[in-house]
């Protein structure tokens, strides 16, 4: 299906949904709904780079941290030199991701030299750095945090969070359109020959590092919007925990676990795996949660790399290019057919 | 910012000292990663779970944390060839690079984190042994014994380490391993086999730390999660699998931190030891003594 | 007029070791030549530094007047260099259509061109036709034999519409019929304009192949001239033979 039906379709299903949700009089659906459309953002973003490029992004808290404080950033500077107005959350949203996008930006500068394992572990670096500068700047709270007041209500839509979950619905909507739109387009063509063999994709002309570049910024940003709206939906914003690991932990096993190759993974490992944790949460406590992100998490990697979306192409026994998500990795491909780590022409010995 | 003699000194004393430490908590990285090219994320649950280990054999019976480690190195052991059969199978056979088998040990290190704070809860744990309380002076430099005594014994356990590696036939065969596999094989060496041995090692590592770990601060379970980037500071910084290497970026890294937690206040110090990586990575990703 | 490539004096050490010492190459627009050397020699490293792979240390290459140094591997195909590799590198998590498509698309697109899906669809076909793969079009690498491989690599390079291709042992493992249909098939690119240099070991090809014959020992070029003069060069023989 080409891009726009594809747009209008799944901005008609979100308002269906929405509208749905509205009439069942309860909030807890909203509340709990912020938090699944969230990590649909993210676990999309992340994707983006984690999946079809092949760069593991282990910082994704800071983005998204990044995105939160820049809101506590824009509402501080509102109560401080009195700005008659309040700045209205779609607007921070583009704020958030604007700076998250700088910063992926100038990450991907840094490290994206490095291959595989240590540009993962330079994501972890810079994220610590950020949440080490952040913590220390009082103008967002620093290690106290920060307090932001919301409306109790607004217009029609009645509960604020009501407003907050439609916004990050729309987020959601708009993230998955952009990974589908680049998964078709050239540029998903070109993450995937970075993802395949790097040195192969330079001699064949694609500019691997302007993409990667890209990728990062895309995804950065992504991110960065996901956190905007979070200090209106939680109110208390504690550095410790809006960087916490838990973020990087779910935006790396929500793809893995739906599948890494096309937009469709990430939603659906989002979708089971965020109403799994709502559901642990709710009933046991939220620390069996991480246990079943971990549990989950090696369970797929060992068992089924390629994720829901793989375990589907198996049971169908379809070629993959019949289906949605014209490639896939294929784990049983002997170690013989592409063999980087013994070739030649990369100069080890001549 | 209040400048002293004193306060310098002491902040680079106990920086070495604690860099003692901080070597052993990676020299099992140094191994796993430098060598093998296992990116083993979950080195420092392992290490909790070292800790914790203690933490019960002293509570209940008043065992020496270190002493504990060294009778607890054969389970770790155990579990270390256990965990290598698992991630071969799954990973390496196939040739799958460093996504899943990062996203393996990702899932491992919540894994471990959660069932101690299922078992344990969030509650500080310690252990008591008679060199945790006192200090020695030396006229205006403290060592304080908590800190000294893991120093020490890790200095030894790296030494013993590095002895295995350059004179004893697996530890050679371990270092050839990361070389040249194919040579092993024509020489009737199982690589997998060795392969499986040195990440043993790797995790038995983490027993004696933990122990350390114990002995110098109180320990719950998301401590862990601080020394994933140092961890990986360090390894990166002694070049790789380097031993040597690995002592000389712990006490660096060891020092820059206490300096600037003594002299700019410890909100600081994360930043400082992550910004020295990044700038490793970025200029010399071979780190100081790389190969 | 001006030489298309033009390589002086270049060298490349990995820590102590020389793998290319003072290299110096012209080779002419339209030329068909042959690099051969023992195992070990350098062609594979004089590729990689040709094309960007690597950096060398000295010396320069220039292609089409203008200097490659500093140049990224991207930006040499796109002015109009092109390799295969020596053990074959395809894109595995995508099929052979697409696997050619992406020369197409960074490469022959960013020159300027612009063609319809359905353009670059049947172009890929063709491509991949000219080496006897269009069966295979839709399927994925790890299904290909490993002389498949080499052709596909072969077509990948094509597909950037060079102006100099470097085969890099591409008919290793092939039959002589297959041998004798990529021969036919470099000619024919030869003939349309491409410069090609053809790195070998099957010597039958090399020299029915080759206008020129350039011979790489331990890093070092011994002879560049005409086939049957270098294969009668003393120099040669011992490299090849022994003394």
């Amino acid at each position: 299906m080409r891009s726009l039906p594809f747009l209008l379709i799944s901005l008609a299903l979100g308002a269906a949904a929405f509208a749905g949700a509205m009439s069942l009089g309860n909030d807890y659906i909203f509340f709990a709904g912020y938090v699944v459309l969230q990590y649909v953002v993210l676990s999309t973003a992340w994707n983006i780079l984690g999946g079809y490029c092949g760069y593991v992004n282990f910082g994704s808290a800071a983005f998204f941290a990044l995105g939160a404080y820049s809101t506590v950033a824009v509402y501080q500077s509102v109560e401080a030199y009195e700005f008659p107005h309040v700045v209205p959350v779609p607007i921070l949203i583009l704020v958030g991701g604007v700076v998250s996008g700088i910063i992926g930006l100038g990450m991907g500068y840094l490290t994206l030299r490095l291959r595989g394992a240590f540009f993962a572990i330079a994501t972890l670096a810079l994220a610590v750095v950020l949440q080490t500068l952040v913590v220390n700047w009082d103008f967002v709270g620093g290690s106290r945090g920060a307090y932001i007041i919301r409306p109790e209500t607004i217009g029609p839509i009645g509960a604020y969070v009501r407003y907050l979950a439609l916004l990050m619905l729309l987020l959601a909507i708009g993230s998955l359109n952009v990974a589908r739109l680049i998964e078709r387009s050239r540029l998903g063509y070109g993450f995937a020959t970075i993802r395949d063999d790097e040195q192969a994709a330079e001699a064949a002309g694609v500019p691997t590092l302007r993409l990667k570049l890209i990728a990062t910024t895309i995804s950065g940003a992504l991110m960065g919007m996901a956190g905007a709206p979070f200090p209106y939906y939680i109110g208390y914003l504690q550095p410790s925990s809006t960087f916490g690991l838990d973020y990087a932990v779910n935006s790396i096993a929500m793809p893995l676990i739906g599948g890494t190759t096309s937009w469709v993974g990430p939603l659906i490992g989002t979708l089971l795996l965020g109403s799994l944790q709502q559901y642990v949460t709710v009933t046991i406590s939220s620390a069996a949660n991480l246990l079943v992100v971990g549990g989950l998490l090696v369970f797929f990697v060992v068992l089924a790399p390629n994720g829901i979306i793989g375990l589907f192409h198996k049971y169908l026994q379809r070629k993959p290019d019949d289906f949605v998500g014209r490639r896939r990795i294929d784990p049983e491909a002997p170690a013989g057919t592409a063999a980087p780590a013994s070739d030649a022409a990369s100069g080890s010995a001549p | 910012m209040i400048f002293s003699f004193d306060l310098l000194i002491n902040g680079i004393v106990s920086g070495i000292l604690i860099g003692g430490f901080y070597a052993a908590v990676t020299c099992g990285v140094s191994l796993s990663f430098g060598i093998l090219d296992i990116v083993n994320i979950a080195q420092p649950a392992f290490i909790i779970l070292g800790s914790y280990v203690c933490y019960i054999l002293n509570a209940d019976f008043g065992i020496d944390p270190i002493v504990t480690s060294i009778i607890m190195l054969p389970a770790f052991y155990a579990l270390g060839a256990a965990i290598y059969q698992v991630y071969y199978v799954a990973f390496e056979r196939h040739g799958q690079e460093s996504l899943r088998g990062l996203a393996f040990f990702f899932g491992l290190l919540f894994i471990t984190e959660v069932t101690l704070v299922l078992y344990f809860g969030v509650d500080y744990r310690y252990v008591q042994a008679a060199y945790i309380g006192p200090t020695w002076h030396f006229g205006f430099i403290d060592l304080p014994m908590r800190l000294l005594v893991p120093c020490l014994v890790s200095l030894l356990l790296i030494a013993v380490l590095q002895l295995i590696l350059t004179r004893s036939f697996v530890g050679r065969a371990i270092m050839a391993v990361a070389q040249d596999q194919l040579a092993l094989r024509l020489m009737a060496i199982d690589p997998v086999r060795i392969k499986r041995i040195a990440f043993a090692i790797s995790i038995a590592t983490a027993s004696l730390a933990g122990a350390f770990l114990i002995i110098i601060q109180p320990v719950e379970p998301s401590v862990g999660r601080e020394y994933i980037g140092r961890v990986f500071a360090i390894c990166v910084l002694g070049g790789m699998g380097s031993l040597p290497g690995t002592v000389i970026a712990a006490m660096l890294i060891g020092i820059v931190e206490s300096l600037t937690a003594t002299f700019y206040g410890p909100s600081w110090a994360p930043a400082v030891s992550f910004g020295f990586l990044l700038l490793t990575l970025a200029v010399r990703p071979a780190g100081l003594l790389g190969r | 007029m001006t030489d298309l490539l033009q390589i002086d004096n270049l060298g490349k050490r990995f820590g102590g070791f020389v793998a290319l010492e003072n290299i110096s190459l012209s080779v002419p627009a339209g030329e068909r030549l042959g690099l051969i050397g023992p195992n070990g020699s350098g062609k594979s490293t004089l590729v990689n530094c040709i094309c960007g792979t690597l950096r060398n240390e000295q010396g320069s290459v220039r292609f089409g007047g203008r200097t490659l140094d500093g140049l990224a591997a991207h930006q040499r195909t796109r002015l109009g260099l092109a390799r295969s590799f020596q053990l074959p590198r395809p894109f595995v998590s995508l099929n052979l259509m697409d696997n050619i498509r992406i020369p197409l698309l960074y490469t022959v697109e960013a020159r300027g061109a612009h063609h319809s899906t359905g353009d670059i669809d049947d172009h890929c076909h063709r491509l991949l036709g000219e080496v006897g793969l269009e069966q295979k079009a839709r399927q994925l690498p790890r299904d290909l034999t490993q002389v498949e491989m080499r052709k596909l690599e072969l077509a990948r390079a094509m597909a950037a519409e060079p102006k100099l291709l470097i085969a890099d042992e591409a008919m290793a493992g092939l039959t002589h019929s297959e041998i004798e249909d990529i021969l036919a098939l470099l000619v024919r690119l030869n003939e349309q304009g491409v410069t090609v240099i053809l790195i070998e070991h099957i010597m039958s090809a090399v020299m029915s192949f080759s206008r020129r014959l350039v011979v790489l020992v331990s890093g070092r070029k011994i002879a560049d001239g005409p086939p049957d003069a270098v294969m009668r060069d003393p120099e040669v023989e011992r490299a090849y033979l022994g003394q």
